[in-house]
């Protein structure tokens, strides 16, 4: 998985995102909306707990036999007129699709929003390859314009407001005029008018999947604007590029799916487009259909008994929705496609060890307010103390931890510790790594009697 | 009822009225409160800085010090979130403890202390209070039930408010940044004391609000019940 080059770990990374005030007031409008719409639906379903339940089932079933279902849907989907390719990583997904855009003679194509695709950085290896890749999806074409970062898996462009985003089509869209306003309306219809030409002339698609169903070979794409059902129902070639976590066993298994899952990310009852494609049809459609299973770290998180479970996510954003530290810092600060919570756990098991993804499991406070909120269960305060105990820790904190461990486990050599506190606490500022608390913090100085001494006054008195 | 106190190695250090308070409570309501001397720390900051196994010496010292004891009472919601949900996988059980208001109202059945404090209070539901521990209504149930204690409702109460253990020295500009709105929206309710049942998250909050000289107080739930009329 890409390491975006230059990024710093999260503490550092927060630092700078916290300066910035526009960008803070612009997530805390944002997450605070979409909290409060999921909030209502969810109440309206009495059964929630059951939905949720059935759905952490559904996904656990399809991750503990997944080689089972993944052969079974490459079988299903091949007999359906479509071709399946396996890429171990990102370099072998890319080099996948480049030669498949190529063999179709194609010097562009369009694309659905997509986790997976992001993940593999797949529109700088076509850009890498002469390939133009124009993102339909109106969030990502906002950063696309932006040559800017996705900061959250389902608003990509949820930092940043609607004057922000009429200055940059106005200098980055083309046919944008300079009389556009900030008005929502006016903003879509200008996207609308750019995308309409993209998506009639472009003979490539590439998409992701939101679910694959191993019993039918269908792949689900679920969707708010249309542009992906334009963009799965008009070019002649399709390529879909989606994780191997994505498979769940049966149609039937989209009932619960798809009622968790737009309730759990855009507050809605049901997403406007939902499209089930299998294979090629005849005179409808894609002429071609490929599908690239992608693993990419995928079997390494699978290995690990706590850390699979984060394969469960439906990439809903719930857990980003809700999460204190995410609302203040936004998505760039956890340096990759997947930010949040999920991504504190998806990324360090996808990407393996460097000081960023070293960095993320401590970008919580375990408040629980994510596993609370995720419709498949997946229980990431759990998941999170697990990955710190498999990172490197700095030197400096391993003596610590190891000292305090020591100074605790005798009551002798803890009483003389505590004798310590009163008189640390009289310094306005401690020493070392405490100084980045008293730096804005006061410490509680306390005064006279400890409880022990307490305790021994009454226990001695008749 | 005899009744074992989990004092907490933070409230030892730093917060010694809490104990005393719990105590009081206690005997007031007319149990016997016994202190194992040899009580340290439950080891929740190695475990959750990913400490595991210097945790595991903790964890077994804690079931020698709280042996033989049917109910251990702590003002502590995180610690006894720690001790009843992460011991049973790491040395195989987990002793009774209980927080003090789930005490209070689950195992005595009492939500009226016998407590007066004529002041305005809002209350923080601490995360593993609210989360781990499903505290729901209890400590507000008692809080309600002292006299002369008007109950002001915080705003935002259910987010966190950023302390979060070690996060709050790894990641401190984050934790300040949630603390800071935490500690204005105890501001806004117009509150005298902000009380919860974690002095960890109280030591973050009034650390903020003794900073900026605001002249609003923290109080551990056990001090205000524990307040005499």
């Amino acid at each position: 998985m890409s390491v975006w080059l230059g990024m710093p770990p999260f503490p550092e990374a927060a630092r700078e995102a916290l300066a910035d005030t526009q960008l803070r007031a612009n997530l805390r409008a944002a997450t605070a909306t979409i909290r409060a719409k999921r909030a209502a639906v969810v109440a309206e379903r009495s059964d929630w707990e059951q939905l949720r339940e059935a759905g952490r089932a559904i996904k656990d079933r399809a991750l503990r036999d997944l080689d089972t279902y993944l052969l079974q849907l490459e079988e299903r989907v091949t007999a359906a007129g479509g071709t399946v390719h396996w890429a171990r990583d990102a370099a072998e997904a890319n080099r996948i699709v480049i030669g498949l855009v190529r063999a179709a003679g194609a010097d562009g194509v369009v694309k659905v929003k997509s986790m997976a695709t992001q993940e593999i950085e797949l529109n700088e290896a076509l850009a890498a390859a002469g390939i133009t890749a124009v993102e339909t999806d109106l969030a990502e074409l906002i950063v696309q314009l932006g040559h800017d970062r996705p900061s959250h898996i389902l608003v990509p462009a949820i930092h940043r407001n609607r004057a922000q985003i009429r200055d940059l089509f106005r200098r980055e869209m083309p046919g944008a005029g300079e009389d556009l306003t900030d008005d929502p309306v006016a903003l879509a219809s200008a996207a609308r008018a750019h995308l309409r030409r993209e998506f009639l002339t472009a003979r490539v698609a590439v998409s992701g999947a939101n679910f694959a169903v191993a019993e039918t070979g269908s792949l689900v794409v679920v969707e708010s604007e249309g542009n992906g059902r334009m963009c799965l129902t008009l070019p002649e070639v399709l390529i879909s590029v989606v994780g191997i976590e994505k498979v769940i066993p049966t149609e039937a298994d989209l009932e619960v799916m798809l009622q968790l899952l737009p309730r759990s990310a855009t507050g809605e009852r049901m997403n406007p487009y939902t499209s089930i494609w299998r294979g090629t049809t005849p005179g409808d459609g894609p002429r071609e259909f490929h599908l690239v299973l992608l693993d990419n770290g995928r079997t390494t998180a699978l290995a690990d008994e706590i850390g699979r479970d984060a394969l469960r996510c439906i990439r809903c954003s719930a857990c980003l929705n809700v999460c204190p530290v995410y609302e203040r810092t936004g998505g760039h600060a956890y340096g990759s496609v997947y930010p949040g919570p999920i991504g504190a756990i998806l990324t360090p098991q996808l990407r393996g060890p460097d000081p960023v993804a070293d960095s993320l499991p401590y970008a919580s406070t375990l408040c629980g307010a994510c596993f609370d909120a995720c419709p498949v269960k997946i229980d990431i305060p759990r998941a999170l103390v697990h990955l710190r105990t498999k990172v490197a820790h700095p030197a400096t904190e391993q003596s610590t931890m190891r000292a305090a461990a020591w100074t605790l486990t005798t009551p002798r050599r803890f009483a003389l510790a505590r004798r310590l506190v009163p008189l640390a606490t009289r310094f306005a500022r401690l020493p070392g790594p405490w100084r980045k608390w008293t730096h804005t913090r006061d410490l509680p100085a306390p005064e006279g009697e400890s409880f022990r001494e307490w305790w021994r006054r009454r226990e001695g008195s008749p | 009822m005899r009744v074992g106190l989990f004092l907490t190695c933070l409230n030892d250090a730093l917060f010694p009225a809490a104990g005393k308070a719990v105590v009081r409570v206690l005997e007031r309501l007319g149990h016997e409160v016994v202190f194992p001397a040899g009580q340290t720390c439950c080891g929740q900051a190695h475990f959750n800085t990913g400490y595991r196994r210097e945790c595991v010496p903790l964890a077994r010292k804690f079931l020698g010090d709280f042996a033989g004891l049917d109910h251990v009472v702590s003002p502590s919601a995180s610690c006894v979130a720690m001790v009843r949900e992460n011991y049973p996988e790491l040395v195989g059980q987990s002793p009774p403890v209980f927080e003090l208001t789930e005490f209070l109202v689950d195992v005595l059945g009492v939500t009226d202390v016998g407590a007066a404090f004529p002041h305005r209070v809002t209350y923080h539901p601490t995360c593993h209070g609210l989360r781990l521990l499903d505290l729901g209504d209890r400590p507000t149930a008692l809080l309600r039930a002292v006299r002369g204690l008007r109950l002001i409702d915080l705003p935002d109460a259910t987010h966190c408010c950023g302390f979060g253990g070690t996060f709050a020295v790894k990641n401190a500009d984050t934790s300040v940044a949630m603390g800071t709105d935490k500690a204005r929206n105890v501001l806004a309710t117009g509150a005298e004391v902000v009380a919860a049942v974690d002095n960890s998250c109280l030591m973050h909050v009034g650390g903020l609000l003794s900073r900026w000289r605001s002249g609003t107080r923290v109080m551990h739930v056990a001090e205000i019940l524990a307040s005499a009329p």
